[in-house]
């Protein structure tokens, strides 16, 4: 399967949100965390969820595909990169294009910036900052294997599903055992257009 | 090369190798330090405490070395009156002396006092107990670890003979039942969650002993949400349940223990029934953990504030003991207990003399024998050592009543962290002479009348022990700015212009140390064997460690033996009684408070540092939806100490009978303004957990003040932006960071 990469494992997640400070400061885009951290039960519990680039590898990730400056490399091993400041005209397609909503444009500097995957770090054997410091291995980097060596028995899964469209991922999400056979849902299924269902 | 060296020798940056400032875990960490000699960044250290994970505190702790808040003159004015000047060493040094010496001689000596704190080095806290003691010579010092974890320690002290957690944090790893008591470890103690996480991959079970639901909670195989101030009644019952399902190991109790008859006895008053009315718990749910905690093989119980800040706090610790001790999970790798500390020295700052009661190495001040062995090695007579002190809450209290006339205080800000701001406030404006050592200005400092700039932890060499009782070696990692001192300067020179010269040539922390080193042996705190080097190669000494070949002391009772004399365990039988603030109908819920994770203790240093500020910009009272408000609506949360009105943070992970309010903010968003300053008799811990409260609907929030700032100084903006916004964080954790671009 994948090489190494990030596996997101919300039921370890406490919200900390050492992850986003982490993100703060790495060298690419100082000050500015491209992780979102998300509370997905508020008023229940306490559960939060963080979102990272999830780096699509199948079809090609969206955002790079619809930028039409052509800003958004895909590296050979599969890292989406943030744009290249030289090429991106902060047009904001690949912001709704990113089923995930990653990207973010700074207005500013009209410039798209979005994980890369540390790869200031990762191209010298390093973890990215948010996986190396997230405090309860909710983010992790690694291989699968090495994944499964700390965790017995623990799945991963790679594939999200839209509607009817499947991506899948460079990063991974660890699932409950029993849900590893399917598609992990990626959006909650569209019923209503304009006022219409549209499942009819 | 090494994973986490990569960023050396880039473009002339160097790693220097450190550790945390803030909570008791102490994570490994390295500071980045640029060129021209400046730390301006962190990067994860593969540390076996942390081993590279860092909560978003430890992050962002660089950014308050060169932060521009930072005081580069001593502050003085003559009156309170008066502004602020910014004046020379010099002058700030001879009016504080010329103040300390007319209290003294108008008042006594003991009119003077001097209050320490747990963020500071040993080697500097050792300097606390000895300045007061040699060079004012007053017996009224203490210090804020008072406000932490005593009760734990007073508990150890009485059951083990020993002042430290049992067993090392990777013990948790190892264990198959872990309980963990009044502690929310996602929040305070982020990093430790990797060993929770890490027992439950394994298998162990979780049982989780708090009032509300937190991240930890939300996780494990029993959630106890018991009503604040119920602790020693749910631990007796536990009992009660081991003994009469024959679960407790009556062989080990024989052997290893003191006490047991009279603990089965009061256990035996509490069966469940009785415990569930007292806890507002299932009955169900008492049975259900005390057989898992009695039937695993190895069972380990860690706790905090939550059960320890309570007019019962020693006893409530006590009661976890005892079920440790009953069941025999005491001494053994994933067997014991631990204590876990809210501030990076909490174990450390205790250890040496600065809290009242204690000479160095964990020495009584009331023992002979002590006090001979201390003056001998202080060189002064032992007529001339003071006898014990009172505790902080108690200080203010004379400070109020005037007995205490002049006042020192170091890393400490009680105008935050105390309980009753009302009191404390009182307390220190009746002082006469008030002079505080900080590195911002905060709350408590801006009330004084000289201010000490001194140097941040990256500025200075030292030691801290961690909750583990691990002591590990911060190294200095830049020059402290112009005009910045360190503490232990400060200190000596003060004792040198008091006369006291003699007994304060220090040059610098390793000299401390090496007294340090020596006045803690053939105590049971045994510093001897441990040296500057030898922390460098090993990462850290777990104490006791009595020579430089011992390879100290990670777990304790390893041979079945405690440090009583008869090497047993001393149980304590407790009786539960209700907290100290009466419940009635005009105060029918409990107030509690804590911290949240983007924020340390009297947020001083936090509060000032723009991701955390906008993480958690402002206090909240957490609320159970039955109250009928809505997430945002301001709240007032009225106590027989007054009332403060916060943005409602609705939510079911809290009992429908309780109030939480996280406490890191000054009047009028204080959730110490509301707290009361009831003491535990034997710790004199305040109770901050419990107090009776009544919530109303109100109209307008109270804002949140900026942290103070020194004169000609304007206030870091960064730090001001969300503080205007007056909805709480979407979650206790924080803000959810759910803007997408
Ligand atoms: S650092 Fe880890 S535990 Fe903390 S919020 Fe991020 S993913 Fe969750
Ligand atoms: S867990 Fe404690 S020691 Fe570790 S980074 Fe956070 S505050 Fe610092």
């Amino acid at each position: 399967m994948m090489g190494r990469t990030i596996f997101i494992d919300p039921g370890r997640c406490i919200g900390c949100q050492a992850c986003v400070s982490a993100c703060r400061e790495c060298d690419s885009h100082r000050g500015k965390s491209m992780i979102h951290l998300d509370y997905t039960d508020e008023g229940q519990s306490v559960a939060s969820l963080p979102t990272v680039c999830m780096h699509c590898e199948d079809p090609v990730a969206p955002c790079a595909e619809v930028c039409p400056a052509d800003a958004i490399l895909v590296t050979a091993d599969g890292v989406v990169q943030q744009a290249d400041t030289t090429r991106c005209i902060g047009c904001a397609n690949c912001v709704n294009a990113c089923p995930f909503g990653v990207p973010k444009i700074d207005l500013g500097a009209k410039l798209q910036m979005k994980c890369n995957l540390c790869y200031d770090r990762t191209a010298y054997g390093l973890a990215p900052m948010c996986a190396t410091v997230c405090p309860t291995g909710a983010l992790f980097y690694g291989t699968v294997e090495e994944l499964q060596a700390e965790r017995p028995g623990v799945q991963v899964a790679d594939t999200f599903v839209f509607g009817s469209t499947e991506v899948r991922t460079g990063v991974a999400m660890v699932v409950p055992a029993d849900k590893v056979q399917w598609p992990v849902p990626g959006g909650l299924p569209v019923v209503e257009i304009n006022g219409k269902d549209v499942r009819r | 090369m090494p994973a986490d060296q990569w960023h050396a020798d880039q473009d002339g940056e160097t790693l220097v190798p450190t550790h945390c400032c803030f909570c008791g875990v102490q994570c490994g960490m390295y500071l980045r330090v640029d060129r021209g000699g400046k730390v301006f960044g962190v990067e994860p250290r593969n540390h076996d405490i942390n081993r590279m994970r860092l909560c978003p505190k430890g992050i962002n702790a660089y950014q308050q070395v060169n932060h521009p808040d930072r005081l580069t003159a001593p502050l003085m004015r003559r009156s309170r009156d008066e502004e602020f000047a910014e004046v020379s060493w010099d002058e700030a040094l001879d009016f504080t002396v010329s103040e300390i010496r007319r209290i003294q001689e108008m008042y006594g000596k003991d009119a003077f006092g001097l209050l320490g704190g747990a963020s500071l080095f040993s080697e500097k806290t050792y300097l606390v107990g000895k300045f007061a003691r040699v060079a004012l010579k007053t017996k009224h010092v203490d210090y804020n670890g008072r406000l932490c974890m005593v009760s734990a320690a007073g508990a150890n002290k009485l059951a083990f003979g020993i002042d430290r957690a049992g067993n090392p944090f990777s013990d948790i790893l190892l264990t198959d039942c872990l309980l963990i008591a009044g502690s929310n470890v996602g929040e305070c103690f982020p990093v430790l969650t990797q060993y929770v996480w890490g027992a439950r991959d394994r298998g162990a079970s979780l049982i989780v002993v708090d009032p509300r639901e937190t991240a930890v909670a939300r996780t494990a195989d029993i959630h106890v949400a018991l009503k604040p101030g119920t602790d020693s009644a749910f631990f007796n019952s536990l009992l009660c349940v081991i003994v009469e399902e024959g679960l407790a190991d009556e062989a080990y109790l024989a052997e290893h223990t003191t006490g047991w008859e009279e603990v089965k006895a009061k256990a035996l008053e509490y069966p469940p029934s009785r415990a569930a009315q007292i806890c507002g718990v299932p009955a169900e749910q008492i049975f259900q953990v005390a057989r898992t905690f009695a039937r695993a093989p190895k069972a380990m119980a860690w706790h905090a504030r939550g059960i320890e800040h309570h007019s019962q706090g020693v006893e409530n610790c006590l009661t976890v003991i005892n079920l440790c001790a009953a069941t025999g999970h005491i001494g053994k790798p994933g067997a014991g207990y631990g204590t876990l500390t809210g501030q990076g020295n909490g174990q450390g700052g205790r250890e040496h003399g600065q809290k009242a009661d204690l000479l160095p190495g964990g020495r009584s001040i009331l023992n002979e024998e002590h006090r001979r062995q201390i003056c001998e090695i202080w060189g002064i007579e032992e007529s001339e050592l003071p006898t014990a002190g009172t505790s902080m809450m108690e200080m203010v209290w004379q400070m109020q009543r005037r007995e205490i006339r002049g006042l020192i205080g170091i890393c400490n800000n009680p105008f935050v962290s105390l309980p009753n701001y009302r009191v404390v406030k009182e307390g220190y404006d009746a002082t006469e002479f008030h002079a505080q050592f900080d590195f911002f200005l905060s709350e408590t400092a801006a009330n004084a009348h000289v201010v000490f700039p001194v140097t941040t932890w990256a500025e200075d060499d030292g030691v801290m022990a961690n909750a583990e009782a691990r002591v590990v070696k911060h190294n200095k990692a830049q020059e402290p700015p112009p005009g910045v001192r360190t503490d232990t300067w400060v200190m000596c020179e003060l004792a040198r212009r008091l006369g006291a010269g003699d007994k304060f040539a220090f040059a610098d922390s390793r000299e401390v140390f090496e007294e340090l080193r020596t006045a803690s042996r053939g105590t049971v705190i045994d510093y001897y064997g441990i040296t500057y080097e030898r922390l460098e190669e090993t990462g850290g000494i777990a104490w006791p460690c009595p020579s430089t070949d011992h390879p100290g002391t990670p777990r304790l009772f390893e041979d079945g033996r405690t440090y009583h004399e008869d090497g047993r365990i001393h149980l304590q039988a407790v009786e539960w009684h209700l907290p100290m603030d009466p419940y009635s109908d005009e105060f029918p819920m409990s107030l509690t408070t804590g911290r949240t994770v983007a924020h340390f203790l009297s947020g001083n240093q936090t509060r000032r540092l723009g991701a955390l500020v906008e993480q958690t910009p402002r206090p909240w009272a957490e609320v159970h939806p039955s109250h009928g408000f809505r997430t945002g609506e301001p709240v007032r949360v009225v106590t027989r100490r007054g009332s403060e009105v916060f943005p409602a943070l609705v939510t079911e992970a809290i009992r429908p009978d309780t109030v939480f309010l996280p406490y890191h903010w000054p009047v009028p968003t204080a959730a110490n303004a509301l707290t009361i300053d009831a003491l535990d008799p034997r710790s004199k811990i305040p109770e901050y957990k419990v107090c009776a409260c009544r919530i109303e609907h109100a109209s307008e929030l109270d804002t949140v003040p900026s942290p103070p700032v020194a004169p000609g100084h304007v206030a870091y903006p960064e730090t001001q932006v969300s503080r205007t916004d007056p909805l709480p964080p979407t979650s206790p954790q924080g803000r959810g960071t759910s803007e997408r671009s």
